[in-house]
């Protein structure tokens, strides 16, 4: 049942994925990467990974590409009708540069002793019977990793104010 | 599932790498990255089902530094929008010399 | 000068003032002719025209620059009144002069004293080390000899003698403080040269004397021409120094030592030279080249005509009476090495008595009247070497001596005449050259002196008797025949050759002497009727040292009259007071040197190659320079010579003669423009081609691999999307091939 919901959440994140990069509309694009967000939430549901899963939703899918959009309106994108794509050759060579990624990566992938599951799926288990689905991620985001943490935020700090200095007229 | 979600994570970083490589609006250059930003946390998630709590800490981190180069990436767009009346990458080729 | 370096200078100065510790080499035992010689004061002769430089050159620096730009400018700085002149250019009158009477007064008084003293050995003051470096050792050390004492009586007497008249002739001048400072310079350089007791200290004498040159002949150096010549006369000089360099070096390898003292001592002792050994004979041809260069013998002689352009005192000084003989003195005192060396003597011979020959004929047709003299200085100092190189040395220091006496007695008068010449043509504004003899004429009636004196020195040059030059002259003459009729002469055809040629020079001397006689002070007046009234005769101060010379002209020659001589009619039937004085005041100097003739060649002939004894010889002598002379004066006389701008270019072998056979033109061509050539190749070719060629291909290199890999960088987000992609793909080639 998990297998089968998680290849049919994968076939919604490719083609959507795939949509938007080819869609012409920005608005259509947006779309598309929504959509595809939320299929990624629900593989992350599919993977136990239940916060991440509604931050996905609710941050990414939610705030982030509502700035999208909101910028996309603000600069009248929305219905822009000239081609977006670049020419032929240059997308033949990108998708050769793509495809030599993709082959390099199956290369990669081929031949690994990948576990069906693994040690860190049971520890997450405990911790998430132990302290619920948040304190389990929350635990070592406070302790171990406080200072990333931390540093996180101030980076969040300076990039709302270096958007609001970038984003200001300056001749205001 | 796991070694499924690492392939879909390869597909959709593939997806996003071509995407990032033919478009020219910048804003849909920036969904693209979103995207291959998005491709790696399935990765992470993925592997911390094997190794630990720690993989989905990474893809907590990713988000937050996505959304502020979201929010800098797009004042920027703006900014050069308002110079150039366009967000075609092809239009501004200040970057040289 | 550094503070550093200011108290041992001063400490170095302090110590030649004082009385200094005396080391008489070998302990010289009381001879019959009295006591041991105590020196007087030597360091003050070298140290007063220190001084006195150092004074004028402070007055010339106090003089300021106004007077530097008026040289430079070539126009005449406004002095004004001479009442009304300032303390730096009148204060120098009595400097310069000043120094060098001290210096000959203490001169003097050494030597008297070495006159009544037995001075067997040589006196060497030592005042301080100079150098020291491992086994070699150089000392500021003063050597007092026989030869020595008489080349500083000749530098310190003529010399003040040149200063006296200095005075008169450069006292309208804008560089006058510094033209003092220039001469006070060169006379200390030259006794230096002459007191020095090692080669080392010779040298730096040597090399001091040709700066002053270079700084006198290019006096007047807003003249290009001018200062031209004084770089001609420094470099043709370095070829010299170069063989004089040389030959030091050798000899220090050979002996360890530059002192005179034991290398003389040694020189017949060692085994590393013998004989007419190649090693000695190569030390005395290195010498002998800068002996050529400092004493401008063929094939280095070019530079001393044109040494003209300075200050006609300086030409009596320095180019006439002083400097130039340094190289005679330089074989002189190395007289024991020259004796080792036949094949080095013999070239010193040949060297110079082709010298006197070529020079004189090139003097037979100057115009210009110092140019004449100057190639008579060129072609007497071939007789010094003609008589130091037949092992005559005595007969060659007692031309040298003679010829400082005429030779400056003549080129004073030249400056006297001269300066008339300048002052006439300077009231009336004409621009005629005052040096031209074409455009003198009857300048008798109008210098009297100057006449009666240049007639004296000119008669004195020629070899007439009683006069100075004949004694000299005819006694290297007599020396040539004499040595090629040794027991043992080395080349006894090619020592009659020479003394057939030195005979033959002597008649062209008289000859060229009595033509410039004739052309300056004889004949009519051709300045033009209005300069004519402001000719003048020179003042005191100008004709008293004219005056003095001249007497010395006369009588200089009777301190060496050979004794063959002194007993026969030319010398009155003994009459004169002293026979072959010099000869034997040099003896000491000269006795190694005539030990190795002695022993090797034996004694020399007491005839002529084609028979006739020694006063035949000089009877011989006088008479034909007497008939060259009349001769002379009858053809020049009756020649219509017209004013230099009115004269025909000379035609013929006069035309050759006229331009000296065209050996500036030939040095110009075989020497000057193949270095030229060479720098131009090094300058054009190897510089400027393939040096900054392979400098600026560089460049270009860089700039053309910076603008082709300028354009990767598009400025396009896209490429470098693009090529950071790449970046991708190669590191993920890397980790899974």
């Amino acid at each position: 049942m998990t297998t089968v919901l998680f290849y049919v959440f994968a076939g919604i994140a490719i083609g959507a994925a795939i949509g938007v990069v080819i869609s012409r509309s920005p608005v259509g694009s947006l779309l598309f990467m929504v959509t595809t967000l939320a299929a990624i939430a629900g593989t992350f549901v599919l993977m136990e990974a239940h916060f991440l899963a509604a931050v996905q939703v609710i941050v990414y899918a939610g705030a982030i590409m509502v700035l999208f959009l909101f910028v996309i309106m603000l600069l009248n994108l929305g219905h822009e009708a000239q081609r977006d794509l670049k020419g032929g050759a240059f997308a033949v060579v990108a998708a050769g540069v793509g495809g030599a990624m993709a082959g390099m990566l199956a290369l990669q992938l081929r031949g690994a002793d990948v576990a069906a599951t693994g040690a860190g799926a049971e520890a997450i288990a405990a911790a998430t019977a132990e302290y619920g689905a948040v304190g389990a991620i929350a635990r070592p985001l406070y302790t171990t990793y406080v200072v990333p943490f931390e540093i996180t935020g101030i980076l969040l700090l300076v990039a709302i104010v270096g958007a609001v200095v970038l984003a200001k007229r300056s001749d205001a | 599932m796991i070694t499924e979600a690492i392939v879909l994570s390869a597909i959709l970083f593939v997806i996003g790498t071509f995407g990032v490589l033919v478009r020219r609006n910048a804003i849909i250059m920036f969904l693209c990255i979103e995207l291959q930003l998005n491709a790696v946390n399935v990765a992470f998630v993925a592997f911390s089902n094997l190794f630990g709590i720690d993989g989905q800490i990474f893809v907590f981190f990713v988000m937050t530094v996505a959304a502020a180069e979201a929010a800098v990436g797009l004042a920027i767009i703006i900014s050069i929008f308002r110079h150039y009346e366009s967000v075609d990458v092809g239009s501004f080729n200040l970057l040289k010399w | 000068m550094t503070l550093a370096l200011r108290p041992s200078l001063v400490a170095a100065l302090a110590a030649l003032a004082l009385p200094a510790s005396v080391a008489a080499q070998g302990g010289a035992p009381a001879g019959e002719s009295g006591g041991a010689f105590t020196p007087f004061l030597p360091g003050m002769i070298v140290l007063l025209p220190l001084l006195g430089f150092l004074a004028n050159g402070a007055l010339a620096l106090a003089h300021g620059k106004k007077s530097a730009d008026a040289v430079r400018a070539g126009g005449e700085l406004d002095l004004g009144e001479r009442a009304q002149r300032p303390l730096t250019h009148t204060l120098p009158s009595l400097i310069g002069p000043g120094v060098l009477g001290l210096a000959f007064l203490i001169t003097l008084v050494n030597f008297s004293r070495a006159l009544g003293a037995s001075l067997e050995e040589p006196v060497v003051v030592h005042y301080w080390t100079w150098m020291a470096t491992g086994t070699f050792t150089v000392d500021a050390a003063l050597q007092l000899d026989q030869l020595s004492l008489l080349m500083m009586m000749i530098v310190t007497g003529v010399g003040f003698l040149i200063h006296v008249f200095s005075v008169g002739y450069m006292r309208d001048d804008a560089g006058y403080p510094r033209y003092f400072a220039y001469l006070n310079l060169f006379v200390f350089f030259m006794l230096v040269l002459v007191m020095g007791a090692s080669y080392a200290l010779m040298f730096v004498g040597w090399e001091g004397v040709g700066l002053c040159s270079y700084l006198l002949i290019g006096f007047w150096f807003g003249d290009k021409e001018k200062s031209d010549a004084g770089k001609k006369a420094f470099i043709v000089n370095r070829i010299g120094d170069f063989g004089f360099l040389v030959a030091m070096f050798l000899l220090y390898a050979t002996f360890g030592t530059l002192d005179f003292v034991p290398i003389f001592a040694d020189a017949q002792l060692t085994t590393s030279l013998v004989y007419g050994g190649g090693l000695v004979t190569a030390i005395t041809l290195f010498f002998f080249l800068g002996a050529a260069g400092k004493s401008a013998q063929i094939p280095l002689y070019v530079w001393l005509p044109d040494a003209m352009a300075g200050p006609t005192p300086v030409s009596a000084l320095i180019h006439a009476a002083t400097m130039v003989t340094a190289g005679v003195y330089l074989v002189a005192r190395s007289s024991v090495l020259f004796a080792l060396s036949p094949v080095g003597s013999a070239t010193v011979a040949g060297v110079g008595v082709l010298t006197a020959l070529f020079a004189a004929t090139i003097a037979l047709q100057q115009y210009d009247i110092k140019k004449v003299l100057a190639y008579s200085t060129v072609s007497q100092l071939g007789y010094m070497f003609v008589g130091v190189g037949v092992g005559a040395y005595a007969a060659g220091v007692f031309h040298l001596m003679t010829h400082a006496f005429f030779k400056a007695l003549l080129f004073l008068g030249s400056g006297a005449v001269i300066h008339s010449m300048h002052h006439a043509y300077h009231h009336t504004h004409k621009h005629d050259d005052p040096q031209d003899m074409r455009n003198m004429g009857g300048l008798r009636a109008h210098m009297p002196i100057t006449w009666i004196t240049m007639w004296i020195g000119t008669l004195a040059i020629a070899g007439i008797w009683p006069l100075a030059g004949f004694f000299s002259k005819d006694e290297i003459i007599w020396q040539v025949a004499a040595f090629g009729g040794a027991v043992n002469a080395p080349y006894p055809l090619l020592y009659t050759l020479f003394w057939m040629t030195a005979l033959a020079a002597a008649m062209l001397t008289a000859f060229y002497m009595t033509r410039m006689m004739v052309m300056t002070f004889h004949g009519s007046n051709r300045t033009g009727a209005e300069e004519a009234k402001h000719l003048h005769e020179a003042p005191a101060v100008m004709w008293v040292p004219l005056a003095v010379l001249a007497v010395l002209s006369v009588f200089g020659g009777w301190i060496n009259v050979p004794e063959a001589l002194r007993t026969s009619f030319l010398g009155l039937g003994g009459a004169l007071p002293m026979s072959e004085w010099l000869h034997h005041w040099l003896e000491p100097v000269t006795a190694g040197a005539h030990e190795v003739q002695l022993e090797h060649l034996g004694e020399v002939a007491h005839a002529a190659p084609v028979g006739g004894g020694e006063v035949a010889w000089a009877a011989i002598s006088f008479l034909a320079a007497a008939a060259v002379v009349a001769a002379a004066f009858k053809v020049v006389g009756a020649q219509k010579t017209v004013p230099a701008h009115d004269a025909p270019a000379p035609t013929g072998f006069a035309n050759v003669l006229y331009n000296k056979y065209y050996v500036d033109e030939l040095y110009n061509w075989i020497v000057v423009q193949p270095i030229v050539r060479a720098s131009q190749f090094c300058w054009r070719v190897i510089d400027a081609t393939i040096i900054d060629g392979t400098v600026n291909a560089v460049g270009w290199v860089s700039k053309g691999v910076g603008w082709g890999v300028s354009m990767f960088q598009t400025g396009n987000v896209s490429t470098y999307a693009f090529v950071l992609t790449l970046g991708v793909l190669v590191i993920l080639g890397v980790s899974v091939f």
